[in-house]
């Protein structure tokens, strides 16, 4: 009964091993191959996950709530914030600039691969030790008992570290204003000598759509390119979508071609702001 | 499942961030990559702690989490003073000391 019982259990721990195994992997695999940063970012979230899992199965509950928490809920966070200030729409090119980069990465892959595994081939890994009273239901009692005895000296140097890196972050986040900040009477006059009195015009506006990424259509018909933020416009798939957008809107008016059918760019040359600087064809 | 194959895993996911951080010119997936490395170590580790049967290997994943963590902070913040200087997060462009 009890041998049942265990083998099945085994049975179980091998199944979700396999499983996760497979499927972290593959994250990993897709996080170094995908070009987009938030994709990668989601992909080591799943890598993550499910090292939390397998912590559990290898008697770990406590490191598998910490991964969760410290990890998945606080440093992939972190990465999200910084990639929405760095720009989500920011694309890496996959493209080597260094010659033969690939190459070389692929037999360094290699190198190491065949080291670590020889290293850990040749070391003698045996079975796992049998459960104690320190897995489990013991896990958490047993390493507060570590930390604050065998390990107490490195847990209070932790704390330093943590202040030094809090400390480090916002000297390093922190930015020194060197000029005096604008007045409102400054900024007035600036919004009035500049290109634009008025406000940007909003999006989708008179259009069919008051999607975000759907240009706005001027008096004359042709879409203006400022009302949609470059922010959404530089994403490749909405790109495609808003030059859609475009043509239909070209296609059904008299207006012929639309005069900017990329509103990528706010600042550029200014046409569609005011409607008025070329004649509809 | 035995310790060994933990380990294997492990070995197989810190190559992979290894390739990561050589192939990517992304400064973030770097980061992300270096992460993965960790992760992996500290899976290493826990297999290594339930060999032994002894929680040492789990208090240094531990250790390693929280060092992580601050690496995590002061790298972020190092890249968005990185980023406002030069608006990019590309590691080709920060090569400002090799001319």
């Amino acid at each position: 009964m009890v041998l049942a019982a265990s083998s099945a259990e085994s049975t179980t721990t091998a199944v979700v091993f396999w499983v996760l195994a497979i499927v972290s992997v593959g994250a990993a695999l897709g996080m170094i191959l995908s070009p987009r940063a938030v994709h990668c970012a989601v992909l080591l979230a799943v890598v993550m996950l499910s090292l939390a899992i397998l912590y559990l199965t290898a008697g770990a509950p406590f490191l598998a709530a910490v991964q969760i928490i410290v990890y998945t809920g606080a440093v992939l966070m972190l990465f999200l914030f910084v990639l929405m200030i760095v720009g989500v729409s920011a694309v890496d090119s996959l493209r080597e600039t260094i010659r033969g980069q690939r190459l070389w990465a692929g037999l360094a892959a290699i190198a190491l691969l065949a080291l670590l595994t020889l290293t850990v081939g040749h070391a003698a890994i045996g079975p796992a030790a049998p459960a104690g009273l320190r897995y489990g239901a013991g896990n958490v009692k047993g390493i507060a008992v570590l930390i604050f005895t065998r390990y107490f000296f490195p847990f209070e140097v932790t704390s330093a570290l943590l202040i030094t890196a809090a400390l480090g972050a916002m000297v390093l986040a922190h930015r020194e204003r060197l000029s005096p900040k604008p007045t409102q009477r400054e900024l007035s006059r600036l919004r009035i000598a500049g290109e634009h009195p008025t406000p940007l015009p909003g999006p989708g506006t008179y259009a069919r759509h008051n999607a975000v990424d759907f240009p706005a259509l001027l008096p004359d018909g042709t879409p203006a390119a400022l009302s949609v933020s470059p922010i959404i416009s530089g994403r490749p798939g909405a790109r495609e979508a808003v030059r859609e957008a475009l043509r239909e809107a070209a296609g059904e008016l008299p207006a012929g071609p639309a005069r900017s059918p990329e509103p990528a760019a706010p600042a550029g040359d200014g046409t569609g702001s005011n409607g008025q600087e070329e004649p509809p064809s | 499942m035995s310790p060994g194959h933990y380990v294997a895993l492990a070995v197989i996911l810190f190559v992979i961030g290894a390739v990561g951080v050589l192939i990517r010119r992304n400064a973030l997936v770097i980061f992300m990559c270096i992460e993965l490395m960790l992760n992996a170590v500290n899976l290493a580790f826990v297999a290594f702690a339930r060999m032994h049967g002894q929680l040492d290997g789990q208090v240094v994943a531990f250790f390693v989490m929280v060092v992580a963590a601050a690496e995590v902070v002061v790298g972020l913040a190092i890249l968005m003073a990185i980023f406002r200087a030069r608006r990019s997060a590309s590691v080709d462009d920060a090569s400002l000391l090799k001319y």
